[in-house]
């Protein structure tokens, strides 16, 4: 062979190899939404938006597990979304060239990629000790923390993109800065700031790891804050790691339903970009 | 009207109080970012002391995980997070390289961003599901068809072979790594794409103007061009599989011991915390598991950090999903 060819061969065989990986990494995902269409619509009925848990062998739905994700993540995204909308603000604007900024960037940049369960732990120091008792406040406290570091972010990034002759043509009208960021560049970052907002709702849906030790769980109904609540991530864990079948049934259409709402959110996160960029610039 | 009243003396003075505040709040917020990292540090380490304090460094050295006679070591939780995260990333670095050239020097425009996309998703979707999945799909199938092979082929090899040998449980350290390296396929790919696409171009084209193969402008022009970011792309995956709980908690098997044998249970720091926790009874238990997650922390803190220091160069605008 010569060496032409060689090089031919050993410029397809990698090539190939690269796209078998993509392959691979598709297939996975296949495999994973087809386990989870199958297992989980099987188990799909009114039921699962009517009733509680239920104890084994009796039927029963997820109602108070819905119930209590949605509270806990609308509650962690109403503390964490302001947070970090503000802190994304100071670093991108007011502290855009303080040395304190590219520490907090840097911190913000570990946050967001540290694990959950280390933020679990933190807040049953920090609320579940002092309380006494697992609660739904402290789980969405957990929640909020890992919201604010992936609201921060994207809210600096977005905040960036804003045109500075805007900004300089609002200061030169005289108003100030905070007048010039609430009415100028919020509204032109808007969509990006939502963007960011919707990735984190969609980041902490699915958490499971810090709820295990602050929310825990509740068998039936609760609405009281101060009390475990039940939610979907830790009834997932606790029915699918049993030896029933009625409640590993519950686990896949519950993590049918998670599934399908992150995915939901992530790709209208995407959407919304484009959307009200078109409906501002019409 | 606002002109006129600007210059006004009290509207003036009570604009710049609104602009003390804002940027008040807006640096409050910076600083709470900043407090959070070392709340957590402390917290944990009020946390952990009792049990630290007991045990001293036999805490990191002993095997031993008896809640009965209140005795824990850390070394078996220890062994299993690194040799999972190892084996994971064994198997998902050439992977991700493979898709990050994919998507960046193969895929004609059109289907770039449709896999983009599905990559990104696979990156969305919660661990708890891949651990139900892990759990129900693949471990029956890694049990039935892929382990008794391992057996019969690797166990008799010598020096690796007892890595390979015992009954096939289908659950365990193997198991648990492939889960993990599934998982951090998409956020290295994602990484490693988003370096490669900083290559300049002129330098690929130098490449191709030599008569270059497109494997050979990717491996002797793109890849050093983009080395830093690749590694810094593979440590954050380590970071990520390090501290991964939930997918590993449903299939490593939870046994606090170290087996010589792949196959054989084990367990990582995050699944004995996960799944001991809310049962464990007594302080000093309680403070053992704290103890973990301390030792977690300092762990995925020193390999996110010197990740993230990595990423730095390459300035934040070309990763800002991840």
């Amino acid at each position: 062979m010569s060496r032409r060819t060689i090089r031919k061969l050993i410029n397809v065989t990698a090539l190939g190899l690269s796209g078998l990986a993509t392959a691979i990494g598709l297939f996975f995902l296949g495999a994973i939404l087809w386990t989870l269409l199958r297992n989980g619509l099987a188990g799909m009925s009114v039921q699962l938006f009517t009733a509680m848990t239920p104890p084994p062998g009796s039927s029963g739905g997820l109602l108070n597990a819905i119930y209590g994700s949605v509270v806990m993540t609308l509650i962690g995204i109403l503390i964490g979304g302001p947070i970090g909308v503000l802190a994304g603000t100071y670093l991108a604007e007011y502290g855009r060239t303080a040395p304190i900024s590219t520490v907090i960037r840097f911190v913000n940049d570990v946050l967001l990629s540290e694990p959950s369960i280390i933020v679990g732990l933190f807040v049953y120091e920090l609320l579940v000790v002092r309380m006494g008792h697992f609660s739904a406040i402290a789980g969405a406290v957990a929640l909020a923390i890992i919201a604010i570091p992936v609201t921060v972010r994207t809210t600096e990034d977005m905040l960036y993109l804003v045109p500075q002759g805007m900004k300089d043509a609002s200061t030169a009208m005289g108003a100030y800065q905070w007048r010039t960021i609430t009415s100028v560049i919020y509204p032109a970052a808007r969509s990006g700031i939502v963007t960011g907002l919707l990735l984190a709702v969609a980041r902490i849906s699915g958490e499971t790891a810090p709820l295990l030790f602050t929310a825990l769980n509740n068998q039936f109904w609760s609405s009281n804050l101060a009390a475990p609540i039940a939610n979907l991530p830790v009834v997932i864990f606790q029915f699918a790691l049993s030896p029933y079948p009625n409640w590993q049934q519950l686990a896949w259409s519950g993590a049918l339903l998670i599934t399908v709402s992150i995915l939901v959110l992530s790709i209208a996160a995407r959407f919304v970009v484009s959307s009200l960029d078109a409906g501002g610039r019409s | 009207m606002n002109a006129i009243a600007a210059i006004e003396p009290a509207h003036a003075s009570a604009q710049r109080l609104r602009e003390r505040a804002f940027h008040g709040a807006t640096f409050v917020a910076a600083l709470l970012v900043l407090g959070l990292l070392g709340g957590v540090a402390f917290a944990l380490l009020i946390g952990a002391w009792p049990a630290l304090g007991h045990f001293k460094l036999g805490f990191l050295t002993s095997q031993v995980w008896n809640p009965v006679t209140e005795r824990f070591g850390a070394l078996a939780p220890i062994y299993g997070t690194l040799v999972t995260s190892f084996l994971a990333l064994l198997l998902a670095i050439p992977v991700s390289f493979g898709i990050a050239i994919f998507l960046t020097e193969m895929a004609p425009v059109w289907l770039k961003r449709p896999i983009g996309v599905a990559i990104e998703l696979l990156a969305a979707v919660p661990s708890i599901i891949y651990g139900i999945w892990g759990l129900f799909v693949l471990a029956p199938v890694l049990q039935r068809h892929v382990q008794p092979w391992l057996i019969e082929w690797l166990g008799p090899l010598p020096l690796i072979g007892h890595l390979f040998q015992g009954p096939p449980y289908g659950i365990g350290i193997l198991t648990a790594s492939f889960v993990l390296s599934i998982m951090v396929i998409p956020f290295i790919s994602a990484v490693m794409r988003d370096v490669f696409e900083t290559v300049p171009d002129v330098l690929k084209e130098s490449g191709y103007g030599l008569g270059a193969t497109t494997w050979e402008v990717i491996w002797q022009v793109v890849v050093p061009y983009a080395r830093t970011g690749i590694i810094g792309g593979v440590m954050l995956g380590l970071g990520r599989a390090l501290g991964e709980t939930m997918a590993v908690t449903f299939v490593i098997g939870n046994a606090h011991r170290i087996g010589s044998s792949l196959l054989a249970p084990g367990t990582t720091i995050s699944a004995a915390i996960a799944n001991e926790f809310a049962e464990a009874v007594g302080d000093l238990y309680t403070s053992a598991l704290i103890a973990l997650g301390a030792l977690l922390f300092l762990i995925t803190f020193t390999v996110i950090a010197a990740a993230r220091l990595m990423l730095m160069r390459l300035g934040r605008k070309a990763l800002s999903n991840v």
